[in-house]
């Protein structure tokens, strides 16, 4: 394995378009939407439901083309109205309703990503598995199938199955709605403490925005459909973060100021006829 | 398996009881002389003449005549519809060239084949073949289609975000995503393979369940006719059972009760 003498997973999101069925009903999901998310980075996306958010994610992960504007991975575009780069181990996604194979065990989905590309033996990939289970507290439930297991663990599963690649990027798109605030506080360790024991681009999509704010670099709140990035919150608290942190007054404000951005764009999006609120 | 199952549960025990129940309903029935059931035989005379029929070498060679029909039809339409089935979920040019003709086809109910299968066909036994075939062919097609197009994009995309290739994603996630439509499929094909197969066997079949039960009928040997239905309803739950005992087989990670 190598170690990372340069973290790499820099992504440039440069005047994006995004027009759904051009011919027909064209809608338009992204409009010149630009930002930048460094190598390294955990940027969190907060915005209205519906705003365009996992249109954007699609578009990085390869699964959507985009109508114009540009996206480039470390410098290299990876997606344009000329070119689409296809999805790809680099740049790896967490889904909103999660996605584990049922079909395959625990040790079977983390390991599927190196045995199809060829790139470890079966037995050698079980082992490194079995070990990012053992390291996380998860060490018993290897031959276990997804159904078996509640949804927490199922998350933390698809994460280890994401992060056994070694991506440059990892995105997640909600991944942990509908989850209690007990089992989110657990997630939130979890996901802390993968992050801390191998920094990478993290891009993670939410309308908590108490995670938003406790997990991030920093917080894109995006404007409502079609996105553009209304704002950008830098979040400068200290690494490796506790939950108590969230009594702070540092992190009140922060809460405030995103709150009142989302706020705002939640109320035009409801004007404009959307159900629901961020 | 690690344990065995308990054999006399409550619910295998309630089971036993509701044929018992349904027994002495039978015999109430016939003892009261219900109109139009008079000539109902009592449920002695009908197991008289099934611990005859036992014993005898025709009726099991019957048993072996139909299920051989039921076994040659029914994977001859696994083997064409699985493959079938898949092709026209995997592939949009596939289905818009076969799609339409297979709809109009579909509804025609097997039996009405019978004319057509017993002209074209050289000898009684392909024709027979034939229809069984027909009776499950449509129902798997229609179930592996569904199957596949009900396997959430997300998985496609989790599993080509992890590197798989087209035929990757077509053997690892279309494939054993399907499964479960697959399973469903045979068990319902299986249901309509014997409805299709005793009617077969009625009009043009040579031995056989359906051709024993209907030859109970012109000899007017009524409990017979009865041993046959019993013999019939037997099978069929056999072939169900098998086909159960296949899906646990095939699909460890579903949960079963």
């Amino acid at each position: 394995m190598t170690t990372h003498d340069k973290i790499e997973g820099a992504i440039s999101i440069r005047k994006v378009t995004k027009i759904y069925d051009p011919e027909g009903a064209r809608v338009m999901a992204m409009k010149d939407c630009s930002f930048e998310m460094g190598a390294g980075e955990f940027t969190i996306i907060v915005g209205p439901s519906g705003c365009g958010k996992t249109t954007l994610l699609n578009a990085i992960a390869g699964f959507d083309t985009i109508t114009s504007g540009e996206i480039l991975l470390d410098g290299d575009t990876i997606s344009s109205s000329l070119k689409q780069i296809k999805p790809n181990v680099d740049r790896m996604v967490v889904f909103q309703n999660g996605a584990l194979f049922p079909w395959k065990t625990v040790i079977e989905n983390i390991t599927y990503g190196p045995v199809v590309q060829d790139r470890m033996k079966k037995s050698a990939a079980a082992e490194l598995a079995k070990g990012m289970l053992h390291q996380v507290g998860l060490g018993e439930i290897g031959d276990k199938y997804p159904e078996e297991l509640s949804s927490g663990v199922q998350r933390r599963v698809e994460i280890l199955r994401a992060l056994i690649n070694q991506p440059k990027v990892v995105m997640l798109d909600e991944p942990f709605r509908g989850l209690d605030a007990v089992a989110k506080t657990v997630m939130h360790e979890f996901l802390m403490e993968v992050f801390c024991a191998s920094p990478r681009t993290m891009f993670f999509i939410t309308h908590d925005l108490d995670e938003a704010i406790f997990l991030g670099h920093k917080v894109v709140i995006m404007t409502t459909r079609p996105a553009q990035v209304k704002k950008i919150v830098p979040v400068a608290l200290p690494w490796p973060r506790e939950h108590h942190i969230m009594n702070s007054r540092e992190y009140l404000e922060l809460k405030q100021e995103v709150l009142e951005a989302v706020h705002e764009e939640a109320k035009k999006a409801f004007e404009a006829g959307e159900r629901e609120l961020a | 398996m690690k344990k065995m199952k308990k054999i006399f549960t409550v619910s295998t025990l309630r089971g036993l009881l509701s044929i018992i129940l349904f027994v002495v309903l039978w015999q109430l029935v016939v003892f009261a002389k219900v109109p139009y059931l008079e000539n109902l035989p009592y449920p002695k005379d009908v197991a008289v003449h099934g611990v005859e029929a036992v014993q005898s070498k025709t009726y099991w060679l019957n048993w072996e005549i139909s299920l051989i029909r039921v076994f040659v039809g029914f994977i001859a339409a696994q083997v064409i519809g699985i493959p079938f089935g898949l092709a026209m979920g995997a592939s949009k040019v596939f289905r818009d060239f076969t799609f339409s003709a297979f709809e109009m086809l579909r509804p025609v109910p097997p039996i009405a084949w019978i004319p057509l299968a017993i002209l074209f066909w050289p000898t009684r036994e392909l024709s027979i073949y034939f229809l069984v075939f027909v009776g499950a062919f449509f129902i798997v097609v229609i179930n592996v289609l569904q199957g596949v197009s009900n396997i959430s994009v997300s998985l496609k995309w989790a599993a080509s975000s992890l590197g798989a290739r087209p035929k990757d994603v077509f053997w690892k996630i279309m494939v054993p995503g399907s499964l479960p439509s697959i399973i469903t499929g045979m068990t319902v094909g299986m249901g309509v393979t014997w409805n299709v197969l005793i009617a077969a066997e009625m009009i043009a079949g040579q031995g056989g369940l359906g051709r024993m039960t209907w030859e109970a009928y012109t000899n007017h040997n009524i409990p017979l006719i009865v041993v046959g239905m019993v013999s019939i309803g037997v099978a069929g739950y056999l072939c169900s059972m098998a086909i159960r005992w296949l899906g646990e087989q095939a699909m460890p990670w579903k949960k079963r009760f």
